[in-house]
């Protein structure tokens, strides 16, 4: 027989999902399935679509063609309040004129729970979210990140199959943002509901997530973990949208079994390894400003000038312009006794071949 | 309440607020000279003997209160019982204009809905259009009325033309008419605070309470009505108020049956015909029972908040 445990079914199914406003195209045929008992940021920039997804999931939009299959059943047309799914909103949305306990109830009631579980219920969830004393405050007699609270308490009573989550940490202040980032984590692996959480904020996405899904122009464009994303990169959005990153221009003379062979301006010979989908001739590497190291002139496979430095704190930055073209960005620990050398001085580069990756264009 | 940890900074308490004095002396000003002194004069005058070719006598008199509610026989010499003209006149009046005010709520709601629910520049149009009407004079828009809807007008003809009807229906001189006066005058004053205060409602919330299975009619019933209470209160005080005393209406369109209170009134200040202190005193108990209403209102406010 079957066993009790889902730990890798697919929790939300989404397939092939498009959805058009006028002309515009907010979500361009994605597909991607989000695992039962996962951690899952939808990540990109301002407008990409990812709160988007996020509301064809809730129901607050309709999909122009696709299905959203919700643990085996298509909810793509059904209307909000029939969707076992429940949103924290960006601004909270909490009902101005009920205290608390009044908005932490609303949605048990509405399910027609009777009073006496609705309020057991609601004891529960205050407790997991430590705001039991606050029980009778308007949410107008609360800071931000006890409103926070209480809209994380409020979508969580009914105990929903799945939690969405709209950048519920971007009206915090910073301290308070990676306070929350830990509690959000823990209360996901405590409750083990599936968390699907929207953001733009690739640290946010970094440290939170099980797996990661990168959008831009309403197009999937990579899924996977926090390292796989920042490791090997798809392509030059994502590259460049997490983390920071270079990309050297190079001429690619090979492919195969993801590895690649290339030549490097000023014409050394590198092999690294490929994404899926690169091709031959002129391609892009990426390589993390930490994996560049600098080396004296005659050792490096790639040679420049020192044109800045910034002092980091626990890093030091240094920009090297290279002799053919382009500029390399180098991250140097503080801590290593190595000497950085001065700006204007001669200086060589070595990636290392591991970190380095040719992308998708 | 004030609980420690509170963080509420109130808007308006900082070096910006400026003198509270200063910025009220303007409205403090005109509302003692065109408010409160007339409202004193009227009453002043409702305790005086009348004049009986209009004006007073400034002689102490019960006079003008105990005609109202009493009747002493036609010399003045019976004993007295209580006259029910006047507090029936009141009675219908309180009634018209709570008609005229559920009317105007039942089509002002959804039309502030509607106006506050377009994009930025349909809403100025919508809100433009709702206005027009009242660049007319009230009398002349009420004459207008009026001949639109007699017997022999057009409404009359066009319904007997299409054939929905063969006879005119008479509607001038009825309650409807006046109603439809009333509800014509007085609409924008329900639709325009409804407006404001739906433009203001964050339609999050809606969302939220369909995410947390609210139906339609729960999520306005629960969240929506709650949240534009204020404006829908202010459009209701707004209507009910003027049209307790509208004449205008009632005059034109309603005729002797369906006298009203500011038909009464005006009367009494009317020609040589008048009693003023008559006229003063309806006003004044006008006046008491509005001021009533609103301090409970307020009253009940202050609980909830």
């Amino acid at each position: 027989m079957v066993s009790d445990q889902h730990v890798n079914d697919v929790a939300i199914d989404i397939r092939s999902v498009s959805k058009l406003f006028g002309d515009f195209v907010a979500l361009d045929n994605v597909s991607v399935g989000i695992l039962d008992n996962e951690f899952f940021t939808l990540l990109g920039p301002s407008g990409c679509g990812k709160t988007t997804l996020l509301r064809t999931i809730a129901g607050f939009e309709d999909v122009s063609s696709g299905e959203i299959v919700l643990y085996g059943e298509n909810i793509a047309g059904l209307p909000p309040n029939q969707r076992p799914v429940n949103t924290v909103f960006q601004q909270y949305a909490l009902f101005p004129h009920m205290n608390v306990t009044q908005n932490v109830k609303f949605g048990l009631l509405r399910q027609g729970v009777d009073e006496a579980t609705a309020t057991r219920r609601v004891n529960e969830v205050l407790d997991l979210v430590q705001l039991t004393p606050f029980a009778t405050r308007l949410p107008s007699q609360m800071s931000g990140g006890q409103q926070q609270r209480v809209a994380l308490a409020r979508a969580l009573a009914p105990n929903p199959k799945v939690l969405l989550l709209d950048e519920p940490l971007s009206a915090l202040d910073l301290k308070l943002r990676q306070a929350v980032r830990l509690e959000l984590q823990q209360l996901q692996s405590d409750t083990g509901i599936t968390f699907v959480f929207v953001t733009h904020d690739q640290e946010e996405a970094l440290t939170m997530s099980d797996r990661i899904a990168v959008i831009n122009n309403g197009q999937l464009q990579q899924v996977g973990s926090a390292e796989e994303i920042y490791e090997a990169p798809k392509n030059k959005f994502v590259a460049n949208f997490i983390g920071e990153t270079n990309l050297i221009d190079v001429n690619v003379t090979s492919v195969s079994d993801g590895k690649a062979s290339c030549s490097l301006p000023g014409g050394m010979a590198f092999s690294c390894s490929a994404a899926d989908g690169a091709i031959t001739g002129d391609g892009h590497l990426s390589i993390r400003p930490e994996r560049v190291t600098l080396v004296s002139p005659a050792k490096g496979i790639l040679r420049g000038t020192v044109t800045r430095q910034i002092y980091l704190g626990t890093d030091m930055h240094v920009d090297v312009q290279l002799e053919d073209k382009g500029l390399v960005k180098v991250r140097v620990q503080n801590s290593s006794s190595m000497r950085i050398p001065p700006v204007g001085d001669e200086v060589g580069l070595n990636l290392e071949a591991d970190a380095a990756r040719l992308l998708v264009d | 309440m004030a609980a420690a940890g509170a963080n509420i900074s109130k808007p308006g308490s900082g070096i910006y607020a400026g003198s509270g004095v200063a910025l009220m002396l303007p409205s403090w000003l005109i509302i003692g000279l065109f408010l409160l002194i007339p409202v004193l004069l009227m009453l002043v005058y409702s305790f005086l003997t009348k004049e009986f070719r209009g004006g007073v006598i400034w002689e102490f008199s019960l006079d003008a209160y105990d005609q109202f509610f009493f009747y002493r026989g036609l010399f003045g010499d019976e004993p007295p019982v209580l006259e029910w003209t006047y507090i029936g006149i009141f009675w219908r009046s309180i009634w018209q204009a709570g008609a005229a005010t559920i009317f105007c709520l039942i089509i002002g709601f959804p039309t502030a809905w509607f106006i506050a629910t377009r994009s930025g520049a349909n809403k100025s149009v919508w809100l433009f259009l709702i206005t027009i009407p009242y660049w007319v004079n009230l009398l002349i828009r009420t004459i207008s009325m009026k001949f639109l809807i007699r017997d022999t007008g057009p409404l009359n003809e066009w319904l007997m033309w299409i054939g929905v009807i063969s006879e005119p229906i008479h509607m001038i001189n009825t309650n409807f008419a006046v109603q439809l006066g009333l509800f014509y005058s007085y609409l924008p004053f329900m639709v325009l605070p409804i407006y404001a205060s739906v433009e203001r409602y964050n339609f999050a919330l809606s969302e939220a309470a369909a995410d947390l299975y609210a139906s339609r009619w729960e999520t306005l019933r629960l969240i929506i009505l709650p949240a534009v209470k204020p404006g829908v209160i202010a459009g209701c005080i707004l209507v009910f108020v003027p049209s307790l005393g509208a004449f205008l209406a009632p005059d034109l369109l309603g005729g002797a049956k369906t006298f009203m209170i500011g038909s009464l009134i005006e009367e009494q200040f009317k020609g040589n015909a008048g009693n003023w202190p008559f006229g003063a005193a309806a006003s004044m108990i006008l006046l008491s029972m509005v001021l009533v209403a609103l301090g409970y209102y307020a009253r009940q406010q202050n609980r909830e908040a």
